[in-house]
Formats: structure tokens, C-alpha cells, sequence
């Protein structure tokens, strides 16, 4: 079995030896640069650009301004793309913008022969502008008479939803009408999200060129096919024209499941007659110009009968989209929907949710897509509603999480396996919940200790609100090894390696006999959608599994015609054709490879090639606890002991699947305690680099735990379900409703940085002072 | 690539100083840690640098003078600071000071010089060095001159160093930290790669038998535009045994300080901070110096 | 544009940079050393992190010609140069599964390589301080924190002892 097992990554040893290729690494020197000319307003429009002096400054080479890009909108998610109109993408940007709608909009490109002299001439461009008053929260948006930042939207929302579950028969008509039942318990709470950025730490790169008529950009993506078609769309040229590779990458967290500055790299090339052009975003940039994670205001009304029973819920949840639509309303869609599944209502549940343009640079995917807001509002719900009536928080979610079996009414994605309940007693166990929930009661003096929890669930890939599809192929060696090539990328998650393991499994190959092909050429690659939604393992594994017994079954027919056997007698095991029934070895896969690349007799060259259409979704689960330490004048959490206990069915590889939650839990208290990106009244980033940003550093945070209950869900492939982003939802609930139990104070936004802590115990008496 | 229009390695402290005088734009980089962040953020882009990074020869290391006084030479390192078995015999808070700045690389490359010469309030060191009462020998054209610490800050970014001048020593006088012991604490959102919310450092010299305060040195980063000392608390502190001087220091210093509202931190957030680390500082300088609190 | 004479991994070097250059500039361009990553380019990431006459430094804000005369080490020197065999601290965080996306990896490996030279037993809290200048948005940490403290124990010949 190769699934199943901690196989060493298949990448680690050219990672650790600087032989992994990156995109910068890869680039032919010489080459031009390409710079960026930013608004620096965050409202208005581009009257007019004068360029005459740094055209004629020393090494420049080119200089496109907003006037003189194609008049083409296009979309930038990392969505597969719809056949039917309603279902596209919002076409909302061109490569360049006249109309200035965030701080930092890009306006103009310089491209010159190196560095210093791009950056010259990026300070001898005078700007014109018309300037408006900027629009940052959704509030001032909305407002009555507020200026359109799109015109296709004047009211600015992007988009809204209001999805009522069907009620059973009682005396209530509507989650209204419940919640306004004075027989039950009734909560209503305020929840807010920030702003927060993927931080992964390699920046947006890429670079391109033109080769046989041909545009190749070379780039820092996790949807290499994606790119393709938004180039074409972008320059308003064939899809075919344009030719994506992905080497290795530094991280995406879901940044990159956009496309960011590739088709404007695209443009760039052909603008200075197809040379070589590399457009890298400095860190500010990366900061300020690609997406985040969306700030969400969150209303929340529950009522819970004596038993401790939710019978209804509402939710309004209203997203900062910022001044472009990117992934756009899904995200929101995602957070009110998850907040929703996780817990089963007995009557009804009615979630509201809008999307609105403000001023701000556009937020877009980030690890867990709208979950973790959703989940912080759901999980500081449950633990506040626990309190306010004297419910056990832990038994007060047991009794209302998702059963087996549950179906969504909506998209009718359906609980298929589920080891929440298991995954809830293992965390409790390793934080020894019940012990410390009594000991930590009723503390006094400065510092207190506290423990919390929370749970989530999250889904598996986008089916069916979006198209889910994968190919694999795979190519038979001359020496028997076989050639593993997809269309979904590695992305440090360790998807190489799981899909080499899965490979072999299929096939019946020792892994090492597997060489996967790690970077992505869109002219030769397969067709995958790329690295998003926990999906790769699960749909691309789903097509590996396919095309392995397809493969499989080529080689038993080779064999058969070699050996004049049928192919039932026959099997593959560890990478040898052997007789099925006693396991012996009949012929070596060497000479069968050997025999069908040069055979007199008849050569073939064995290969497989399949596409999986996924129609099915399954949800993962999980729970988090975390001890902390308030120091209550200084305004500071210590986490002392955090668990995250995962259900991700099957695991393909153990000890990557630990690590992929130890960087998610970081993440994740990051969330809670210190990360925000800041603006100021004009919109403009205040804190755009990482000094000033504050993602965690190895001080910053305790040993992080993360263990496993493995569910066989019967859709996955292996049994296997989402696993990439969960890790990264439960952590920052878990903290907060932790230091509720600690000091009484509960913090109903992120992060729960130190100032905003000591405002709330100011308020709250935990702090005197004379001031 | 940094926009610089040229680089200058000096090869002595005079060669430096010649070069500065002759270029009245140049600036002077040593370890580089501010210096070419500035470049890269277009502040200093386009400079001529005067490089005195290769002069660790006559101005890196710690040493006693044969009077006690303890020498350090401004191309010292955070590090070097830290590692310095002179630093930990006389002035140990100094070295844990150095030790909070940025993580290992910057301490690495960052020098003691830069960070008082760069005249920023937030400066890890700085405050310490101001609460020992350091001189600072600067040498120019017309040659050595010493200015005390208390003396060197001008205003925001700006200190007592002329254009052809360099800081070639930070003297620790030995009167000044003799039976003085000392604990410095960085107040950060983060416990690494950080710069101070508040830097606060605070000396004693405990009594004879350790109960009362015999004197006392109180000095923040980030309390005001340049690091600063509390000289009114210093005062109103002598005397008092060190439960009542615990009590008193931290009220005592929110009569002094005049930290800023800014986006990294509100006034009010600081003055908690300094009342409440004023104490901490205070309790900890008087464990290390062997009282008990 | 100046001649720079030094040693890198282990070999004379002497070739002209232009006295603009950051060291990275020179050992990612002249050299195609490109382990030396750039995550900021301000000393903030640490992914760019080489050692200078054994001691870890941020490489992007070190200028190139400072370099004269010095020892520079990146992760492309460390495999035995005879055999190609990764080095004892290479292998600690392969088989941690201390790599992810791989970007972070070859500056908080010199960082490691700085920390097992030194000889000295380190408890978890100093090795968190010691690598503290690294970001890395994949691990959390944790098993960085496994490798470096089996490369020490390794170095040590503590592993499988009770330290």
C-alpha cells in the first residue's frame, strides 16, 4: 500500500538543496523589467498621464499607460469557467484603469532594462486626476447617493442572496417567527472579520515572452490552465496563443488562485515585440495590489429550547469586496452557507448575505473561502448563546452538530462520513477540557488562564455550484517506471507527492517507480482546474485513480499478449506483472517496457489518459482547543496548548497531512491575535510589508498539535475528503471563546489584538487606572 | 539593484571623515540595516554612500578601560553587544537590550552606532544607554569632542552629529553602572522581528541591604519623539523601600511621558503600557540586583 | 563595476558586480546561486539568508562589494561535494517533513547550518529565538523546529539518548 504511508515528499530533496526552480530562478538574463505606476487616490478617474520625461530617461524602454490598453473587462477568479452567461464570472478590470478605484490601482507600466531605471522613470510620470472621496466601508458605499465605483452596479452591491431552508410542519411560518417564540431561549450577537492577507512568503512573479507567435508566461500560479483562458480573454486573443508554465511556487494560500499580473505581463511582452519581460511585485505591492481575506460583519439571531436544541437561526453577513470583484460574492455566499451546514437547525435557518464595492484594494480566496469568518461568527455564537444559558458549550454542540447523512437543501451536498463527534472527545481529551473548564473558573489577579474550542465543517471541492474535472496521464517508461503528468499543480501542500502516491496505489507501483511531472505547461500538461478548495485530492485523485486502472489494465493486456495468458490470471503488484492467483512473479515490468517500445513483433507505446468529471462533494470536520494565558494590563494572549483534531477521511500521507495543519493552525492564530491589514481615511495600506504586518514568527506561537480521526468516506477516492484549508477555520473562535473563559470578556472582532484588549478591560474593570 | 549613484569604503575613520567633508550629501552607511531600506524605499535613492562597514578594526568591539569605564565601539553589532563578556560583567541589561531588537540577522549586521546615530525613539538599545548616562565620543575634522547621551537627541531622526562628524566610541563610565543593576523590556505585538510599542529601561542601585531604592535611572523608547528619561520619578523614587517605589513608579512616569497617538498604537494603550511596565522593569532591575519584591 | 574577490561554498571567487548590488543581487544573477530567495528585500522574510564568514545574515540588505575578501556559504554548498550527499542538516528536514512550499527553506537551513556549528545544546525556546528571523507561512514552525533540534542532537550524537 502506498496510500496511506509518511512517503518523504518527492520534492524535498531539491527544495532543501536549492534545486527546486521557482520563477524567478528560471528566467533567461538578460531580461526588461516591467514596473508598476500606482494611484495614489483612492477614488477617481485618470485625466491625463504625461510621460514624455521618463520616456526619455536612460534604460526605458516602454511605457503603457491606462489609455492605452485594450477597452476589454475581464475576470480574474480562479473559477472554471461557465458556458452559460449567469454563470461567469463578474468581468469587472482591464490591465490597466482609468477610472481609480482603490489606493494603489494600477495606472501606467514602465518597462525598462533593469530595475533602478523602471523605478526612475516610475517617479518622473506626472498623473492628472479627478479625484473623488473614497468609499472604504460598506456603510459609506451604500449609503443614499453614494458614487457608483462600477458603473455596471450603482448601488455598489455586487451581488446579494437571501436563502431560506424549507420549514417542517409546525405552528411557525418562518425563522421569524421563531426566533420571536418567547418559549425558547433567544440570542442575538454581533460578529466582525478583518482584513488579512496570505503572506506566503515567495511574492507574485511572473514573466513572459513571445516564442513561434505564441505568448508564454512563466508563473508563480496555483491555476496554470485559468491563466490561459483569462490572458486570451484579457487581450482579446484565442486561448491557444497563450502558453502558461508553472514551476515551482512559494506558497499561494488561494492569492494565486487568481490571476493577478499575468495578463498585463502578457501584454507587456508583446508591447516591446515578444522580449523577455519579468513583472515581480515587491512586497509592498504584493500587499497592496493582490487579494486578502474579505472583513465580514456578521448579525446572528438564534433561539435554543430548554434542551439546549437550536431551533432556528439567522444570519445577515455583509463583505467589504473592495474596488474589484474577484471571487466576489462566492465568498460571502460560502461563509453564511458553512455557517449554516455546521449545525442543524430544527426549524429553519434564513441567511442573508451582500457583497459591496467600497474603496479598498479586492480582497479575494483565501485558505477556507469565507469559512473562517463564518465559522468565527457561528463558533463565538455557539459559546456566547452556551453562556448567556447556562448550557455546557462542548454538550451544547454536540447535540446540534451535522448528522450522517444530512443533505443540504440547496445544493444537496450531503454528509457522507463524519468524525466530529470523535474529533471533539480526542481534542478534549489532549486539552483535558472538563478539568480545566472547572479549574479556570472564577480567577482573579492579572493573569488568568482560560481553555476554548470551537468546531467547523467544510466541504470538499466546488460541486455543484461549480464545474469539478481533472485529467491524468500516464506514460510507460522504457525501464518500467511510469510517467505521472496532471493539470493540478503543486503548491508546497505536497500535492506531488500524495498524487505519486495515489499513482502507484492505482497502478500497483512501488512509489519510487512513479515520476511525476512537477511543472505544469498548459501547451502539454493535462487539463486541471488547479490548487483551490481542498479539491485536488479528492477530484484530481479521483482521476488518477481512473486513468491508474486504466493504465493497469494496458499493461495486463501487454503482458497477456507476452505471455499468452488472459490478463485475469494477471496482476500488478509491486511493480511486477505477476500471476494473480499466487502472487508469484511472471515477468519483470523492465522487460514488458523493454518488449513494447522495441519489439519486431508489435511495439506500443502504453499510456493512459483519462478525464474524471466530479459530481459528488463530501464534508470534512474538525475541532480545535486551545489553552491560554491572559495577561490582562498588558492586553497580551499567550496560547500555552493549541489542538486541532481533523476528520479528512483517509489519510494519503500522515506526516504531510500533520504538517499541512501545524502552517493552517499558524495561520490561524495569526487570525486571532495579531494579524490586520490597516488603512487609513484616504484607503491607502498602512502596513503593507512584514514588519509591520504581523504574521506569526516562531516565537509568537506554543508546539502546535494537531491528530486525526479517519473517517473512509465512501466518494473520496481512497476514502480521503478536504484537508488543505480546514486547518486554518476553527483556530481564531477557539482562542477568542478561550479567553472569554479566561476574563469573562468576550471580543466579538478580529484580532484580538493587545490595544483592543485592554480597551475591553478597561471597559470591562479588569484594569484601573487614574487615567 | 539599489538606486545608489556610489559607493566610498572608507579605509580608516579619517579616510571617512575626509570623504564626508568632501561630499556634503553623502551619507554614511554602516551595518546597512536602515541605511538601504531607506534607498529601497526612495528616501535616500539616488545617494552616495561613505561605507564605513569595513572598519571593525578601529571601531567594532567591547573593552575595559584600565579606569573601569566601559568602551564600546559603535560598529558593534546587537550581537557582538550581546556576546560581549565585557557586556555581561558590567552592564548585562545593555546586551539583553541589543538582544530584543529585529531576530538573529539583523542583530548580526545591525551596529550600536546606527541604532543612536539613526536618532529613532523606538531604538532597542537606546534607552538603556540613556539611562547609563553614556558619552558618546564623536570625532570630525577638527577632532574628538564627547557629547553626553542626554545631550544627543535633537528631535525626531535628528541627533548632536555634524555632517563630517563620526561616532567613535560609547563610553559607559564606570560610577555610572557600578551597584547598579538593570532590566530593560521591549513591548512588541510580536516577540520577535519587531519594533518596539514601548521600550522601557530601568536601573537601580539598591540600598545596603537591599530594601530601599538608593537611586534609580528610568528611561522609554517610544514614550515621546526620542527615547527620554523620567528624571522626576528617577528623584521621587530615592529613598523609598522597593515595595512603595514598585507601587509609585508607574503613576509617578505617566506624569512624564508623552507617548503619540499613531495607527501602530494609541496613546492611551502606551500610557497603560508604561504604567504598568514602569513596574514590571522596576521589580525585575531589583531581583537581578538581589532585592526581593 | 568592481572586482569581488571571495570564497563561495567552499571555492575562490572572483568576478566584477556593480557596487549597487545587493549580495543576493550577485549570488542569485552572477552566480545562479538561486537559493537565495527574495521575500522582501528588507530583512524582514529571512529567505534570503547566507552565512558571511560563518555568520547568518540577511543577504538582501548586504552589499555585495562589503563582501570582499569574506566566506559565503548558501544551501548550494552544503551536499558532500564528492558524493553529492545531502548533509546531516539537509537530510533532519526532509525526513521532519519540515518542507513545504520549499521558498523559506534554504535561509532557515544556514540558519541551521550557523546553529549546529556552533556546538552548543540548545532548549526549543532558544532554538524558536535563534530561527526567529525567518518567516515561513507553510510549517508553523513545528517541524522546522524537529529538524534543527534533530540536526543539533545529530551533530551531538545525542540521538535515541536521553540528553
Amino acid at each position: 500500500m502506498e496510500v496511506g504511508k509518511s512517503a518523504i515528499r518527492v520534492d524535498a530533496a531539491d527544495k532543501v538543496s536549492g534545486g527546486a526552480k521557482y520563477t524567478d530562478d528560471l528566467i533567461p538574463r538578460p531580461h526588461l523589467v516591467a514596473k508598476l505606476l500606482h494611484a495614489d487616490i483612492a477614488n477617481g478617474v485618470v485625466r491625463a498621464i504625461h510621460t514624455q520625461e521618463a520616456a526619455r530617461l536612460p534604460g526605458v524602454v516602454k511605457i503603457v499607460t491606462c489609455f492605452d490598453v485594450p477597452d476589454i473587462q475581464y475576470p480574474t477568479p480562479g473559477h472554471p469557467w461557465s458556458t452559460e452567461t449567469a454563470h461567469q464570472d463578474v468581468s469587472d478590470r482591464k490591465l490597466l484603469e482609468t477610472r481609480v478605484r482603490y489606493y494603489g490601482d494600477d495606472i501606467a507600466a514602465v518597462v525598462a532594462e533593469d530595475e533602478v531605471s523602471a523605478q526612475r522613470a516610475l517617479k518622473a510620470i506626472r498623473v492628472e486626476y479627478e479625484e473623488y472621496e473614497p468609499l472604504l466601508t460598506t456603510q459609506a458605499a451604500t449609503a443614499e447617493g453614494a458614487r457608483p465605483i462600477h458603473d455596471e452596479r450603482p448601488n455598489n452591491v455586487l451581488a446579494s442572496m437571501d436563502l431560506r431552508t424549507p420549514m417542517p410542519e409546525s405552528d411557525f411560518k418562518t425563522v421569524e417567527d421563531v426566533l420571536a417564540c418567547p418559549a425558547y431561549h433567544q440570542f442575538e450577537g454581533h460578529y466582525q472579520t478583518q482584513m488579512v492577507q496570505h503572506c506566503h512568503i515567495e511574492p507574485a512573479v511572473s514573466y513572459a515572452y513571445m516564442e513561434g507567435g505564441k505568448i508564454v508566461v512563466v508563473s508563480s500560479t496555483q491555476i496554470p490552465h485559468i491563466v490561459r483562458r483569462v490572458c486570451g480573454q484579457a487581450l482579446g486573443i484565442p486561448w491557444g496563443d497563450i502558453r502558461v508554465i508553472k514551476p515551482y511556487i512559494g506558497g499561494g494560500f488561494g492569492n494565486k488562485q487568481e490571476v493577478l499580473y499575468e495578463p498585463l505581463n502578457a501584454f507587456l511582452t508583446r508591447a516591446v515585440g515578444g522580449r523577455c519581460v519579468k513583472l515581480e511585485l515587491t512586497r509592498e505591492e504584493v500587499f497592496q495590489n493582490t487579494r486578502s481575506r474579505h472583513a465580514i460583519s456578521f448579525d446572528v439571531k438564534a433561539a435554543v429550547d430548554g434542551d439546549g436544541n437550536l431551533m432556528a437561526r439567522w444570519v445577515k453577513a455583509v463583505s467589504n469586496q473592495g474596488s474589484y470583484a474577484s471571487h466576489g460574492h462566492a465568498i460571502v455566499a460560502n461563509a453564511v452557507t458553512g455557517f449554516r451546514q455546521l449545525y442543524l437547525d430544527q426549524l429553519g435557518c434564513h441567511a442573508e448575505a451582500c457583497t459591496v464595492y467600497t474603496n479598498l484594494p479586492a480582497p479575494g480566496a483565501m485558505r477556507g473561502y469565507g469559512i473562517p469568518q463564518g465559522d468565527f461568527a457561528g463558533e463565538c455564537m455557539m459559546e456566547d448563546i452556551a453562556r448567556k444559558f447556562g448550557l455546557d458549550p462542548y454538550e451544547f454542540r454536540l447535540r446540534n452538530i451535522m448528522p450522517l447523512g444530512y443533505v443540504d437543501p440547496f445544493n444537496g451536498i450531503t454528509c457522507h462520513s463524519t468524525g466530529l463527534r470523535e474529533c471533539m472527545e480526542k481534542g478534549a481529551e489532549f486539552i483535558h477540557w472538563k478539568e480545566l473548564r472547572e479549574k479556570y473558573q472564577n480567577q482573579t489577579g492579572p493573569v488568568r488562564r482560560g481553555v476554548g474550542m470551537a468546531v467547523f465543517s467544510y466541504k470538499t471541492g466546488v460541486w455543484p455550484i461549480s464545474l469539478e474535472t481533472a485529467s491524468a496521464r500516464m506514460v510507460l517508461n522504457q525501464d518500467g517506471s511510469v510517467q505521472l503528468q496532471l493539470g493540478a499543480t503543486e503548491i508546497g501542500q505536497g500535492g506531488d507527492t500524495v498524487f505519486s502516491q495515489m499513482a502507484a496505489e492505482s497502478i500497483g507501483f512501488p512509489l519510487e517507480r512513479v515520476h511525476i511531472v512537477s511543472f505544469q505547461d498548459t501547451d502539454t500538461a493535462p487539463f486541471d482546474t488547479g490548487a483551490y478548495a481542498s479539491r485536488q485530492t479528492y477530484v484530481t485523485g479521483m482521476a488518477i485513480k481512473q486513468t491508474g486502472e486504466i493504465f493497469r489494465e494496458k499493461l495486463l493486456r501487454y503482458a497477456s499478449e507476452m505471455l499468452e495468458r488472459p490478463t485475469a490470471e494477471l496482476d500488478v503488484r509491486n511493480g511486477e506483472i505477476v500471476d494473480a492467483a499466487t502472487g508469484e512473479q511472471v515477468l519483470r515490468m523492465y522487460d514488458l517496457a523493454q518488449e513494447s517500445f522495441y519489439s519486431f513483433r508489435r511495439t506500443e507505446h502504453i499510456a493512459a489518459e483519462s478525464t474524471h468529471q466530479c459530481k459528488d462533494n463530501t464534508f470534512a470536520f474538525g475541532a480545535c482547543f486551545a489553552e491560554v494565558e491572559v495577561d490582562i494590563p498588558l492586553g497580551k494572549v499567550k496560547v500555552l496548548r493549541v489542538v486541532n483534531v481533523h476528520d479528512s477521511g483517509k489519510l494519503i500521507n500522515p506526516k504531510l497531512a500533520e504538517a499541512q495543519v501545524h502552517g493552517g493552525m499558524s495561520m490561524g492564530l495569526g487570525y486571532a491575535l495579531s494579524e490586520e491589514m490597516k488603512f487609513d481615511a484616504k484607503g491607502r495600506l498602512l502596513n503593507g510589508n512584514l514588519l509591520d504586518y504581523k504574521l506569526p514568527t516562531a516565537m509568537d506561537q506554543p508546539d502546535l498539535t494537531a491528530l486525526f480521526v479517519e473517517t473512509d468516506d465512501p466518494t473520496g477516492p481512497f476514502g480521503n475528503k478536504a484537508l488543505g484549508e480546514p486547518p486554518a477555520i476553527p483556530v481564531a473562535p477557539a482562542v477568542r471563546n478561550a479567553v472569554l473563559h479566561a476574563t469573562g470578556v468576550a471580543v466579538n472582532d478580529l484580532p484580538l489584538s493587545p490595544q483592543k484588549l485592554v480597551e475591553k478591560f478597561t471597559q470591562a474593570g479588569l484594569i484601573h487606572n487614574g487615567r | 539593484m539599489y538606486d545608489i549613484t556610489s559607493v566610498y569604503q572608507a579605509k580608516s575613520v579619517d579616510d571617512a571623515i575626509a570623504a564626508l567633508t568632501a561630499d556634503p550629501q553623502a551619507v554614511v552607511i554602516a551595518g546597512g540595516t536602515d541605511v538601504l531600506i531607506k534607498i529601497r524605499e526612495g528616501k535616500l535613492a539616488g545617494c552616495r554612500l561613505v561605507s564605513i562597514h569595513g572598519l571593525t578594526q578601529e571601531l567594532a568591539g567591547v573593552t575595559l578601560a584600565e579606569n573601569g569605564d566601559v568602551e564600546i565601539g559603535p560598529l558593534t553589532t546587537f550581537r557582538g553587544c550581546t556576546e560581549s563578556p565585557v557586556i555581561q560583567k558590567t552592564v548585562p541589561v545593555l546586551g539583553e537590550a541589543a538582544d530584543t531588537a529585529g531576530g538573529p540577522q539583523l542583530r548580526a549586521a545591525g551596529t550600536l552606532g546606527g541604532n543612536l546615530c539613526n536618532g529613532i525613539t523606538s531604538a532597542d538599545t537606546a534607552s538603556t544607554q540613556l539611562a547609563f548616562g553614556a558619552i558618546l565620543r564623536v570625532r570630525g575634522p577638527q577632532g574628538v569632542r564627547e557629547v553626553p547621551i542626554s545631550e544627543w537627541y535633537q528631535g525626531v531622526g535628528k541627533v548632536a552629529l555634524a555632517h563630517d562628524e563620526l561616532l567613535v566610541k560609547i563610553v559607559i563610565p564606570q560610577s555610572h553602572y557600578r551597584g547598579w543593576s538593570g532590566h530593560y523590556i521591549k513591548y512588541a505585538m510580536r516577540n520577535a522581528m519587531d519594533i518596539a510599542t514601548l521600550g522601557v529601561s530601568c536601573l537601580v542601585k539598591l540600598t545596603a541591604d537591599k530594601r530601599g531604592v538608593e537611586d534609580l535611572r528610568l528611561a522609554f523608547g517610544v514614550a515621546g519623539p526620542v527615547p527620554m528619561r523620567c528624571l522626576e520619578t528617577e528623584q521621587a523614587m530615592v529613598g523609598l523601600p522597593v515595595e512603595e517605589a514598585a507601587e509609585k513608579i508607574g503613576p509617578s512616569a505617566l506624569g512624564e511621558v508623552q507617548p503619540r497617538d499613531s495607527w501602530r498604537a494609541s496613546r492611551a494603550f502606551r500610557l497603560q503600557l508604561v504604567e504598568e511596565l514602569s513596574k514590571r522593569a522596576f521589580v525585575e532591575a531589583v531581583r537581578k540586583g538581589g532585592g526581593a519584591l | 563595476m568592481e572586482i569581488l574577490k571571495c570564497t563561495v561554498n567552499g571555492r575562490p571567487a572572483e568576478l566584477g558586480v556593480d557596487p549597487r548590488e545587493s549580495l543576493a543581487d550577485t549570488l542569485r544573477e552572477r552566480l545562479g546561486l538561486t537559493s537565495v530567495k527574495k521575500g522582501c528585500e528588507v530583512g524582514e522574510c529571512g529567505a534570503c539568508t547566507v552565512l558571511v564568514d560563518g555568520v547568518a545574515i540577511d543577504s538582501c540588505i548586504y552589499l555585495a562589494v562589503w563582501a570582499q575578501g569574506k566566506s559565503i556559504l548558501t544551501v548550494e554548498g552544503l551536499r558532500d561535494p564528492d558524493t553529492g550527499e545531502l548533509s546531516d542538516i539537509q537530510k533532519a528536514f526532509v525526513e521532519e517533513a519540515a518542507v513545504q512550499c520549499g521558498f523559506c527553506t534554504p535561509g532557515i537551513i544556514m540558519s541551521a547550518v550557523e546553529i549546529v556549528g556552533s556546538g552548543k545544546q540548545y532548549t526549543r525556546e532558544e532554538l524558536r529565538k535563534l530561527i526567529s528571523g525567518h518567516l515561513c507561512r507553510c510549517t508553523g514552525y513545528e517541524n522546522i523546529l524537529n529538524a534543527v533540534e534533530r540536526a543539533v542532537n545529530t551533530a551531538h550524537g545525542f540521538v535515541g539518548k536521553e540528553s
